[in-house]
């Protein structure tokens, strides 16, 4: 499965994911700016993406937890997600996004 | 007047795989002192997820940071390392005689044999939002801690973020600020119930200005800022400012590290899988800051990293001495430095 990505810079990329991955997991492997840098436990925000409006049903609301997490980057929308909390599917072949500022590394 | 101290081995970052380096160095007679910018000992388990299951260190199935905090910190209780919290080691130098000079941001000067860097992803600071030219403001009129109260005596106070921080320096500021806004995204706080209220109770009696919205700019010169613009579900917003405060937590940056002539790869420092010894003999670098061909950053890594690291540093602390390798469960010797025998 596939996710189209646009980096900071503007870039698109087109990663190959495997189900049950962790969108962040698929990012960071390829080598796009990403922090992440709790590695996926909820607990860093570095992993902060805008998902693109058609695919924001798809995807969910962010949990509780996430919401609260969110609060510590300075650039939320209302399309905001962690993707490290986003786990590939088929359902989201195709998700298309794009990585916040606040994600990059230094 | 700078405070001397004079050791065996610095270690510097006192999450998981410094603390058993100590555990390590002490069965070989080796003592140390911790350096660490955080103001107690776990890193990243106890900054970044205290209460979060760890579930591959060996022995446990299932542990949360906190909990492998203490226990490290128990374990190494017999060797007493000295710990120096909420400071930042800022150079090191190598003295003639092959030992190190390293010097703090808290005026302190230690002069030790060996080196050890466990700084994991590098050292917290403050996460910087994604505030176009925010650098050029900071520590004239964007500061993300308060050290001197007066700095914000009689100025128009802008704080941002929802959680702790945020909310307790709204508190204490605002009887000697002249305004005070505090800025957060959404109506929901992740702080004190009762620190909210308190700040809701000065929201109503007119003394603070609550702002749903976000940073996008800031306007000043010369370091100075006077208008900070703001993202809102109703529209942009401009509010006159000479102070912003942003809270939004802490993230890892390699820091002055970068700058100690070690070699680099990618924001890790390169060592052999021998000793674990940097580009710089008698400095070492374990767990997740170091790199070789094959690393994982993984605590347990670290552990076996810190094991051999501690044999090459006793070779160094201790020259000509014969070590012979033992066992915790069957020498007296060693049950006798752990306090059990
Ligand atoms: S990687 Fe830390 S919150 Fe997603």
């Amino acid at each position: 499965m596939i996710i189209h990505v646009t980096d900071q810079a503007g870039e698109n990329h087109e990663l190959e994911g495997l189900e049950g991955w962790r969108v962040m997991e698929v990012i960071r492997d390829w080598g796009l700016n990403i922090k992440a840098e709790c590695g996926g436990a909820l607990s860093c925000a570095t992993c902060h993406v805008y998902v693109d409006p058609a695919w924001t049903d798809a995807v969910g609301k962010p949990s509780e937890e996430e919401e609260d997490m969110l609060d510590s980057v300075g650039d939320v929308r209302p399309t905001s997600r962690l993707s490290c909390q986003i786990l590939m599917s088929d359902a989201l072949d195709g998700l298309k996004l794009t990585l916040a500022p606040s994600a990059g590394k230094d | 007047m700078s405070t001397e101290i004079t050791t065996d081995v610095v270690v510097i970052g006192a999450g998981p795989c410094g603390l058993f380096a100590a555990f390590e160095l002490g069965l070989l007679d080796i003592k140390c002192h911790f350096i660490d910018i955080l103001d107690r000992p776990g890193g990243q388990c106890a900054e970044l997820y205290p209460e979060k299951p760890i579930y591959d260190i060996p022995g446990f199935p299932v542990v949360t940071g906190q909990q492998l905090t203490d226990n490290l910190m128990a374990q190494i209780a017999p060797f007493s390392p000295e710990f120096h919290f909420s400071r930042m080691v800022n150079s090191i130098e190598k003295q003639p005689d092959g030992s190190f000079k390293l010097t703090t941001d808290a005026d302190e000067i230690f002069y030790t044999k060996v080196v050890v860097i466990a700084a994991g992803g590098g050292s917290f600071q403050p996460k910087r939002p994604p505030v176009p030219e925010i650098e050029q403001y900071e520590n004239k009129s964007v500061f993300y801690a308060v050290r001197k109260m007066d700095d914000f005596r009689g100025q128009d106070v802008v704080i941002v973020g929802g959680g702790d921080s945020a909310l307790d320096w709204t508190l204490n500021l605002q009887p000697i600020v002249r305004t005070l806004t505090l800025v957060h995204r959404r109506d929901a706080f992740k702080a004190a119930p009762a620190s909210v209220n308190k700040m809701k109770e000065l929201v109503a009696e007119g003394k603070v200005n609550f702002q749903l919205g976000q940073v996008a700019k800031l306007d000043g010169e010369d370091g100075q800022i006077n208008h900070v613009h703001l993202t809102t579900e109703a529209g942009d917003l401009s509010i006159p400012a000479t102070r912003l405060l942003p809270f939004f937590g802490l993230t890892m940056k390699l820091g002055p590290v970068a700058d100690w002539g070690l070699e680099l790869n990618d924001n890790t420092i390169v060592v052999d899988t021998e000793k674990f010894e940097t580009s710089v003999p008698g400095i070492f670098a374990i767990g997740d800051i170091n790199y070789y061909p094959g690393k994982l950053k993984l605590i347990l890594s670290g552990f076996h990293e810190a094991a051999l690291m501690a044999q090459a540093a006793k070779a160094i602390v201790s020259p000509g001495e014969r070590v012979v390798f033992q066992y915790t469960t069957s020498s007296t010797k060693l049950q006798k430095k752990l306090g059990v025998a």
